[in-house]
């Protein structure tokens, strides 16, 4: 069947919409195959605009994996912005990719891949505009599988009915996999039809396919089990790690938008993983252990990509990137590297500590001193332990005074509000913190041009963390404390005007912690906002709290039993049968021990803590030093 | 510092980028491309690129100019081939050369412009082009950032003829009958747009293309008043070897 580029029918479209050069395509380093070149051919998807979307690692990176292997094709599709929905119902345009405009339903795979619970609705919009029915059982052997990845699929069960099939953890080896098993099963004439690919995937251990499980229930409304109902299923799905990032050292040919995008930069992820065991941080929990790119590698893949996209920016990403064990011979070799170049680099996430300032400042060496980001996450030292950021008040202020007298002006302080156990004292507590760091900064540099900012969101609880046992605070406590914070911070005479405040009001959270600590039960609510006209619920201009829960409301779901409920230990939770590694009696004692006021250590320096990730996985810890150092390449 | 004139066409689907997003896909490519472009003194330095009435988003061109400084002397050959390279196809380098006296900008008086309307009725088309043309002004009115603004679009109008071909490019059955217009309009404050001429065409004969115009610019240039011929504006530019020190290209957008 031939497959035909849509776009004629679409650039019709453009002139009436905003934005039309995010459908164009067109991209420097984009990849167009010849159709029935390929025998299997991926749809990645984006589930947010393109201007999100393009930016993002994890579809870059397997667009360009899939691509390099033989008879093989991936594009990549986008949400679409509601103006252009619209007219696509009207003139019957189907959802396309971008590369080469083709319809998303003529793809063997539908690849989603979701940073965040909140694009759940922009999925549903994509299948219903693709022609792909909603329900993974309504689908027929002419239907792509419809796979999601991404953080968010660590607990897939929301979302579940939707989706034909589920990938945990890294995505480079098992795309690869996933492709193969399907190459094989077309070569073969599909034997079995959809129902056989699905149980191929099922069974190798690496892909989840929902409906090959069922979930029982108590009276009470709580999960009885999740049991496979087919032979030859495993009982669990386990996460997949890439080991040695030196041997994947993608994005090699970065996509160069044409359209503004959120981040216009090249980055480089120097390491995965986070050990540091912060509570409250799914993706430290599930990403372990710690495999760091080496310098060399690092070197290479920052001239290779400014060279490749004409970028002039680089960000070095990772969990907490100050943490690499070369990142300052990283910095320096890169600054004396581009010295002159106007390329300027970035670091996205760092600690609070001294030695990050000397960091900053070989950072910003060749570009803005603009400013400093630091998070504390929590507003008291009890706070801190809870959540197990182990960052002293003198530390914090130290440094940000050590950053203000080295020129910096502005500093961002990140924080988090409804933790477990806090009270109205521990948020207030941010303010105080906010005015010492103003005045010890006035100080040291005898000068009233300093800022500070706090920059505040709720909290939610997160699978596969020692918090996936807690209650979520609720919406009202959440948006009091966040009141009187503002009240304490704008009211004072001395401060108030050298503090900036920024914050997320508590309504988003709930949704987000519904949507993240969900069962399948939870797919009708989604269902019911999407038929509503929810979509981009990520966006604070399209999301509606009271949609939500009319939603949950009309589908007999419980919000606050799924958010604010505290769960028992041995409760069996919705992603039970998900694998990341980590063992489950160690995340219990750690959400006691957080309760209680004890403290993990770092296992990169310290012995091993039994988290139970490596034995499981198979995994090690891989970090430097290397002793290497970066030579300085010669720029054009 | 050198000053290196760029010819440049956006076409096909890129007629969708805005000015910003082009004026970033070439700060890019002069960087991929290694030219070694000027920059701007001070705290935050930028590349010294500037750009002369770029054609609105969604309309095509064969002929937007651009002016770049360069620290070192370069071969005008060789960097239009360079810098097409590392632009994205579609936005596609047609001429370079080194920069003579006097400004780019004040060269470009009028452009010429195409304005396909598929499925549009070419007597009716006819009978609106003829009617404009007699008219002695005709007022329009188009919504502005400061709200709506009524201006004459005739005055501007130098020609405009009507002619019918075949559809290229947007949705259309293949083959179907199209109007096309060619007119040549001369820049003025404000800056009267194709969009502006179709609105007179409603407005004097109640003419109404059944789907968007495809406009594309075909040139730009210095006018000749008397036949409404344009010029190459880098004529002047290649009769002088090395030009003195002239002064710089304005930098505004249509629009
Ligand atoms: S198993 Fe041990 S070494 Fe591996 S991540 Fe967990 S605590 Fe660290």
């Amino acid at each position: 069947m031939p497959v035909e580029s849509i776009f004629h029918r679409l650039e019709a479209l453009l002139p009436k919409v905003q934005k039309p050069i995010q459908y164009v395509g067109g991209e420097l380093n984009s990849t167009v195959k010849d159709w029935d070149d390929a025998d299997v051919r991926w749809a990645l998807m984006y589930p947010d605009a393109y201007e999100v979307g393009l930016p993002n690692q994890g579809v870059a990176i397997l667009y360009e994996i899939l691509n390099e292997l033989p008879a093989t094709l991936a594009e990549r599709t986008y949400a679409v912005w509601p103006d252009l929905e619209a007219l696509m119902r009207a003139e019957g345009v189907p959802q396309f990719t971008v590369d080469a405009h083709r319809p998303v339903r003529a793809f063997d795979v539908l690849g989603v891949s979701f940073s965040t619970e909140l694009g759940y609705t922009n999925m549903l919009t994509a299948l219903d505009l693709a022609g792909i029915p909603m329900l993974a059982v309504e689908r027929g052997d002419d239907d792509p599988i419809v796979l999601a990845g991404g953080h968010a699929a660590f607990n897939p069960e929301p979302i579940a009915d939707f989706l034909d099939a589920a990938v945990l953890g890294d995505g480079e080896q098992i795309a690869i996999a996933i492709t193969e098993v399907i190459r094989e099963w077309k070569a073969e004439g599909r034997p079995g039809g959809r129902d056989e690919l699905l149980m191929r995937l099922a069974e190798s251990g690496g892909v989840y396919v929902p409906k090959f499980y069922d979930v029982d229930y108590h009276p009470d409304g709580r999960i009885k089990r999740v049991a496979p109902n087919r032979a030859d299923v495993p009982w669990r799905v386990h996460k997949h790690t890439v080991m040695d990032l030196d041997e994947w050292p993608y994005p090699k040919k970065p996509l160069v938008p044409l359209a503004e995008t959120v981040h216009e930069r090249f980055s480089v992820e120097i390491f995965r993983g986070c050990t540091r065991g912060c509570r409250f941080c799914q993706a430290g929990m599930i990403t372990r252990p710690v495999r760091e790119r080496s310098i060399t590698t690092i070197g290479a893949m920052v001239d290779n990509g400014i060279k490749e996209s004409g970028f002039n920016e680089v960000g070095l990403l990772s969990l907490s990137s100050a943490d690499h064990s070369e990142i300052a011979d990283v910095a320096k070799g890169l600054a004396d590297r581009y010295e002159g170049t106007n390329t300027s680099l970035s670091l996205p996430s760092t600690r609070v500590d001294a030695f990050n300032i000397d960091l900053a400042n070989e950072f910003s060496r060749n570009g803005r001193r603009s400013g400093l980001t630091f998070a504390p996450e929590g507003g008291s030292e009890r706070m801190r332990k809870v959540i197990n950021k182990m960052v002293t008040e003198e530390d914090l202020i130290r440094t940000v005074t050590t950053a203000y007298s080295q020129g910096w002006r502005q500093v961002k302080l990140y924080f988090m509000c409804g933790l477990p156990t806090e009270t109205d004292e521990d948020v207030l507590g941010i303010a105080d913190l906010a005015k010492k760091v103003i005045k010890a900064g006035r100080e040291i540099t005898g000068s009233r041009d300093i800022r500070c900012t706090v920059s505040i969101g709720g909290f939610v609880p997160k699978p596969h963390t020692p918090f996936q046992w807690a209650g979520q605070a609720d919406h009202e406590t959440v948006d009091r404390r966040l009141k009187a914070l503002r009240d304490s911070l704008r009211g004072d005479k001395e401060y108030g005007r050298a503090i900036g405040y920024r914050y997320h009001d508590g309504k988003p959270s709930i949704v987000e912690g519904l949507l993240s600590r969900g069962d399948r039960r939870v797919g009708a609510v989604i269902r019911a906002v999407w038929e509503d006209g929810g979509r981009f619920d990520g966006w604070s201009e399209h999301f509606s709290y009271e949609r939500w829960m009319a939603a949950a409301e009309k589908a007999g779901v419980d919000v606050d039993w799924y958010t604010t409920r505290e769960r028992e230990e041995n409760e069996v939770l919705p992603w039970d049968h998900l694998d990341a590694g980590l063992d489950r009696e160690w995340l219990w004692q750690d959400w006691q021990e957080a309760v209680s006021g004890g403290e993990v250590e770092d296992c990169r320096w310290t012995p091993c803590y039994d988290c139970g990730v490596c034995p499981t996985m198979g995994t090690e810890i891989q970090i430097g030093p290397t002793g290497r150092k970066l030579l300085p390449l010669t720029v054009v | 510092m050198q000053r290196l004139r760029v010819r440049y066409a956006k076409r096909g689907r890129l007629r969708f980028t805005s000015h910003r997003d082009i004026s970033r896909a070439v700060e890019r490519a002069v960087r991929r491309a290694g030219i070694p472009v000027a920059y701007s003194a001070g705290f935050s330095p930028h590349p010294k690129i500037s750009y002369a009435g770029a054609a609105p988003t969604g309309v095509a061109s064969e002929a937007e100019y651009l002016e770049i400084g360069v620290t070192t002397p370069c071969e005008p050959e060789r960097i239009r081939g360079d810098l097409d390279g590392s632009l994205p196809p579609g936005l596609d380098v047609l001429d370079v050369v080194e920069a003579g006296p006097g400004g780019l900008a004040e060269r470009l008086e009028a452009s010429e412009w195409e304005v396909r309307l598929p499925g549009a009725d070419p007597e009716l088309a006819g009978v609106a082009v003829e009617k404009f043309l007699s008219a002695g002004a005709v007022e329009v009115e188009r919504l502005t950032k400061k709200g709506p603004r009524r201006f004459d679009a005739r005055e501007a109008v130098l020609r405009l003829a009507v002619s019918e071909g075949t559809g290229r490019t947007a949705a259309q059955v293949p083959g179907q009958s199209c109007v096309i217009l060619r007119m040549v309009v001369r820049h003025m404050t404000p800056a009267v747009r194709p969009d502006d001429v179709l609105a007179g065409l409603r407005l004097v004969a109640d003419f109404a293309p059944p789907v968007p115009p495809e406009v594309t610019r075909l040139a730009q240039g210095p006018l000749d008043v008397g036949t409404g011929a344009l010029a190459d504006p880098f004529d002047l530019d290649r009769e002088t070897t090395r030009g003195g020190e002239a002064g710089p290209v304005g930098e505004h957008v249509a629009g």
